[in-house]
């Protein structure tokens, strides 16, 4: 019941907190999930992160299994609720209210200033994904590498051509499947 | 043209929430609702994603409830949301569940290692393309680095990190006075 209490906490704050996207709250969460309530592992953080990339719908919904972690169906439910139904009302009311605020100068300001926020939040979501997922310092340097270039090569070909982004998750399983399995055994 | 009820609007969204593998669920939802259905114009979309990304919350999600209560009020938020998340949050379920089973068989645990660093290169990429305007003007440039190395390095909590950088970041880009000739 305490842990279902603090599920609902903090993803409460961050529902309310996602400016520019569900991305600018992921070093938050991983901070909250992994350091301070230990719901998950940073190892079982970056997989939850990339299940959610698998599956359609907002990737974000992988929130649900942070809960599932912490404190099994109830938990999954709690934090999908309190993740979806705080910003959902905001926006609600607010696209009510939208019109006489359309015209206002700051809204503008606000706008555009709030964009590097954005970038700088969703880079450290990277980041914060990253560190377990890409650049693993408890792994030797070879896993690091082919970890390092499938990211590049990601990030290289989706500049270059549009494509389906998850065909290319689909890819970096099949390159891990056959490179890494020597370093995840060993 | 008679406005959808929660049944239409459900099955539509729904449609979006299995059938979008791989994000960019803004595209999927402009295409669903303006071209296929033709429940909105151009231009009322476009005013629904200026709010969505406005505000805090999921740009996607956030969409659905504003289309959704221009189509049918309250219900059609409500119904255009989980129609946008239930199917995917089952996949997702599903897909945790395998995980558990087999995530400590190699070829499983090496194929996720590889799927998780996709996963990073994917988030790497829309953040620099769509930070690219960002990345390249120095004081937004400082004020992205301030905002990574608050909540990402130091672990500034997210709150307080908006409230140090925001009033900076709004204020370097107030509304000003037209210059008088």
């Amino acid at each position: 019941m305490k842990e279902l209490v603090s599920l609902i906490n903090v993803f409460t704050v961050l529902s309310l907190l996602a400016v520019g996207g569900g991305s600018a709250v992921l070093p938050q969460m991983e901070h909250e999930a992994v350091a301070v309530h230990k719901w998950v592992t940073p190892d079982s953080f970056a997989a939850i992160y990339s299940l959610g990339q698998m599956a359609p719908g907002p990737n974000m919904t992988m929130v649900g299994l942070i809960g599932y972690k912490a404190a099994g169906f109830a938990g999954l439910i709690v934090v999908l609720l309190a993740f979806y139904i705080p910003s959902s009302l905001l926006v609600y009311t607010a696209s009510h209210i939208w019109d006489s605020f359309k015209d206002n100068p700051w809204r503008d300001a606000v706008q555009k200033g709030m964009a590097p926020v954005t970038i700088g939040l969703m880079l450290a979501g990277v980041y914060a994904v990253g560190k377990t997922a890409s650049l693993n310092l408890s792994r030797d340097m070879t896993f690091n590498l082919i970890t390092l270039a499938i990211g590049a090569v990601v990030v290289i070909v989706l500049f270059l051509r549009r494509m389906n982004p998850a065909l290319l998750i689909l890819g970096g399983g099949v390159v891990g499947w056959f490179f890494l399995r020597a370093g995840t055994t060993a | 043209m008679s406005d959808p009820g929660p049944k239409e609007i459900f099955s539509a969204f729904a449609r979006i929430g299995i059938t979008s593998f791989g994000g960019g669920l803004v595209a999927y939802l402009k295409d669903e609702v303006v071209e296929r259905k033709q429940w909105m114009t151009d231009e009322e979309f476009l005013a629904a994603l200026e709010i969505g990304q406005t505000l805090p919350g999921l740009n996607s999600v956030n969409v659905a409830i504003i289309v959704g209560r221009k189509l049918c009020g309250p219900r059609g938020s409500l119904v255009a949301a989980l129609g946008l998340i239930l199917p995917g949050a089952v996949i997702l379920c599903l897909l945790a569940a395998l995980y558990v089973r087999f995530h400590q068989n190699p070829n499983v645990a090496a194929a996720l290692a590889g799927i998780a660093a996709a996963a990073v290169g994917l988030l790497m990429q829309v953040t620099l393309k769509i930070g690219a305007k960002q990345l390249i003007n120095p004081r937004d440039l400082l004020l992205v680095i301030a905002t990574f190395v608050l909540s990402g390095v130091l672990h500034v909590s997210l709150l307080a990190t908006l409230f140090i950088v925001a009033p900076v970041a709004i204020w370097f880009c107030r509304p000003r006075k037209p210059a008088t000739p």
